[in-house]
């Protein structure tokens, strides 16, 4: 019984991190390009990475 | 090592929206957003995939035809969007909205199942009622949110005094959440706070596949239309010329209007000749030549050389308000339309309220207690409110609509495709419809094949639409551009250049008649060597897709606004009776006959003609490159050359009738189970738990079925 009055407010807490998780991510527009945000990962970053020499 | 810090003085930026059909890849994105951003102008240049559109934070000076231009010079055609109309941004944000109250019903849902799993499993005493008051407080609040929707719904039905749907579902969760408090307070065995939010959680999960399908064909729409944001170039008092919009276009500003340009306005030619094409306006298939002092209208393409049009009518006023007051009349038909969802409910709200208060009275009159017949009462309110139903209709119709628009079919609603289902006649308008609606070179097997090369060579060299139209026909065939040096394109006539070492020029023919077919010629040294000749053609499956939809039961009919000449070839080809010559409130009437006659009637147009008649139709289908009238018109728009997406979208649709019509008897065959244990007394919680997620699961897997119709 003890154990539960941890356990219980921490998976509510958890579940609640992931809802306002994903609160975040709807207002910062991330489902907005669903089937864009699968190709980018295949885009090389042509950027000019500084070359860093030992 | 130095750090350089350049401070830019902050200029307010420009945000604009550009429509570009033709991203198709990861390689298409990075081209465009590392390729834009190399004009210094543009700031900032972001690619939505799946709206295939690109948004740019641009500086002020930053002209249209510019930033159009940044765009052709890395290969990809885009269209200027507009704002948007207020509708569409509410009905965005409306399903955002459904979207967060489903993550929180989701959420509400698991936790307080967790708890109700114990409690069925045999936690009692202190342990039942820490987890009952803990349901309680995650059930209220999300109750309170997530259940808006319908709690709106119920309440603007209730006041207008009819019922929906949403009714018996604010009824069942209300009573059930305070019969379950009153549980709870009263150390009670069982509390149905988990029944209540999973019901929110499965009907918010149909309102929402409803919207994003919605969303989906708006966003694919959009795309398309080509004229919302457009404008021209004006001449300026002082000879400059800058690009005005559409929407800021006034009555006596002179427009420059160059050859493959669409006019932004009604005007009259100040200078210049060319020839127009009306085929999106009339349906006349053959170009009208225009002179100075000619009228003109928005909507119809410039073909040959650049004039300057001196603008009558602007925005509203355009020959076009005619055909949308024609259109207005013409809809309010279809949205008397009731949706089949809408009329399963007529039927079952009052069923399912007579139901429940029968269950009540006759515990109640069996001498239990008020307390047993209300407990009871909300169990049949709840085995019985439409979970299934909510889900049925619109989980069938978005799978049919993604596996349609893999195939180039948008379709803009439920309704739509409900109505589709329906059809039994076909009326099809002919130019853009039933033929491509643009050039076609129709002699080009004709022509020696050592002139190819250099024909594609200088065809890509311009812009004017013959050329495009040869340059797509010549890439069909395989052929390679020649090396050509020194082009050079003259408005009004065509191209020059140089291969190897001769003088070779494609342009306006000299000497033949060309007043009435489209041609255009190549020379060598001065000498015509070439006429290659353009013509309308049908589209490639045209017979295929009126057989097949004969073979649906679809009989199919010509309406077009063009001469009788031209439509008889194309009549007799594919085997149709043929209207000819007609007015778009021919077309309306045309229509109004077959419908006085029994029949659902399918229009297929593309034209601002057919715009009346786009909406006066039980369903209407659009290709994509018609009017932006015709587009917003219609029910259906398909993509590409073939006509076949026509046939396929009837099957489609009737295939998804017959779906939710299962999903419909599976969901009465389930209540028809279920009912009798819920007046018996004997549905506890877990038993509605499961009853209720398991006919969900099985409609929506039901409704997948529907992937496999096509192939």
């Amino acid at each position: 019984m003890n154990g539960l009055l941890v356990l219980i407010p921490i998976a509510l807490s958890l579940g609640l991190l992931g809802l306002g998780a994903f609160f975040w991510s709807l207002g910062r527009g991330q489902f907005d390009d669903m089937d864009g945000a699968a190709l980018r990962i295949l885009i090389d970053d042509e950027a000019d990475v500084p070359k860093v020499l030992p | 090592m130095t750090v350089m810090t350049r401070l830019v003085p902050e200029t307010p930026l420009i945000e604009r929206d550009f429509s570009v059909p033709d991203i198709r890849c990861a390689g298409c994105i990075s081209k465009l957003e590392q390729g834009l951003v190399r004009d210094a102008r543009i700031k900032v240049a972001r690619v939505n995939f799946t709206e295939k559109r690109v948004h740019l934070s641009c500086t002020a000076d930053a002209d249209m035809p510019d930033l159009l231009g940044a765009f052709t010079s890395l290969g990809f055609e885009a269209h200027p969007i507009g704002e948007g109309p207020a509708e569409v941004d509410a009905d965005a944000a409306s399903s955002r909205a459904l979207l967060r109250a489903v993550a929180v019903s989701g959420f509400a849902m698991m936790n307080i199942m967790l708890l109700s799993v114990s409690v069925w499993s045999g936690a009692t005493g202190v342990t039942r009622d820490l987890f009952h008051w803990l349901s309680a407080m995650i059930a209220l609040p999300t109750i309170a949110y997530a259940g808006q929707p319908f709690f709106r719904s119920a309440w603007r039905a209730v006041r207008h005094g009819h019922t929906n749907m949403d009714v018996p579902i604010s009824i069942g969760v209300t009573l059930a959440t305070a019969l379950s408090l009153y549980e709870t307070a009263t150390h009670g065995a069982h509390a149905y706070f988990d029944s209540a939010v999973m019901l929110l959680f499965f009907l918010l999960c149909g309102r929402w596949l409803d919207s994003v399908m919605r969303d989906r064909a708006r966003g694919g729409v959009t795309a398309l239309l080509r004229n919302m944001g457009t404008g021209a170039m004006v001449v300026q008092p002082d000879g400059n010329t800058h690009w005005v919009d559409a929407t800021a276009l006034q009555p006596g500003m002179v427009m420059l209007v160059a050859a493959g340009e669409r006019l932004a306005a009604d005007g009259v030619i100040v200078q210049g000749a060319t020839r127009m094409d009306l085929s999106l306006l009339t349906g006349e298939s053959a170009p009208l030549p225009s002179g100075i002092d000619d009228p003109v209208h928005a909507g119809t393409l410039n073909l040959e050389s650049p004039v300057r049009v001196r603008v009558t009518a602007a925005g509203t006023d355009t020959a076009i308000a005619d055909i949308a007051r024609l259109m207005g009349e013409a809809s309010q038909g279809k949205s008397r339309y009731v949706r089949i969802a809408d009329r399963a409910a007529r039927l079952y709200a009052p069923a399912v309220h007579a139901l429940a208060l029968l269950a009540f009275a006759g515990w109640m009159l069996a001498g239990a207690g008020w307390h047993d017949a209300l407990l009871i009462a909300v169990a049949v309110l709840i085995i019985t409110c439409p979970c299934a139903l909510g889900l049925a209709v619109p989980a069938a119709q978005i799978v049919a609509a993604g596996a349609l628009m893999k195939r180039g079919v948008l379709i803009k609603d439920g309704s739509a495709l409900e109505r589709m289902a329906e059809v039994d006649r076909a009326l099809i308008d002919k130019t853009g419809t039933l033929t491509l609606g643009r050039p076609v070179a129709s002699n080009l097997g004709e022509i020696a094949s050592e002139y190819h090369p250099v024909l594609l060579a200088m065809a890509q060299m311009s812009r004017h639409p013959l050329s495009t139209a040869l340059t797509r026909d010549l890439g069909a065939m395989g052929v390679h551009a020649a090396m050509i040096d020194e082009a050079q394109e003259t408005p009004g006539f065509g191209v020059a250049a140089v291969w190897h070492g001769r003088a070779v020029t494609l342009g306006r023919p000299q000497g033949i008649d060309t007043s009435s077919e489209l041609a255009t010629e190549l020379s060598l040294d001065g000498t015509p060597v070439a006429t290659i000749r353009f013509a309308d053609a049908l589209r490639p499956d045209a017979l295929e897709a009126i057989s097949a939809l004969q073979a649906l039961g679809v009989d199919a009919m010509i309406l077009s606004g063009d001469r009788t000449a031209a439509v008889a070839p194309v009549a007799r080809t594919l085997g149709l009776t043929a209207l000819t010559g007609l007015s778009p409130q021919d077309k309306l009437s045309a229509i109004g006959r077959q419908t006085a006659s029994g029949h659902k009637v399918l229009m297929i147009g593309d034209g601002l003609n057919d715009g009346p008649a786009l909406a006066a139709g039980h369903a209407s289908m659009a290709p994509g490159s018609a009017s932006d009238v015709g587009k917003n018109a219609s029910d259906c728009i398909f993509l590409g050359d073939r006509l076949m997406p026509v046939a396929d979208t009837i099957r489609m649709a009737r295939q998804t009738q017959a779906v939710v019509r299962q999903n419909f008897m599976l969901a009465i065959g389930y209540n028809v189970i279920a009912v009798p244990l819920a007046f018996a007394g004997i549905v506890t919680p877990l038993i509605a738990a499961i009853a209720m997620s398991g006919s969900s699961l099985i409609v929506v897997g039901n409704a997948l079925r529907l992937k496999r119709t096509l192939t």
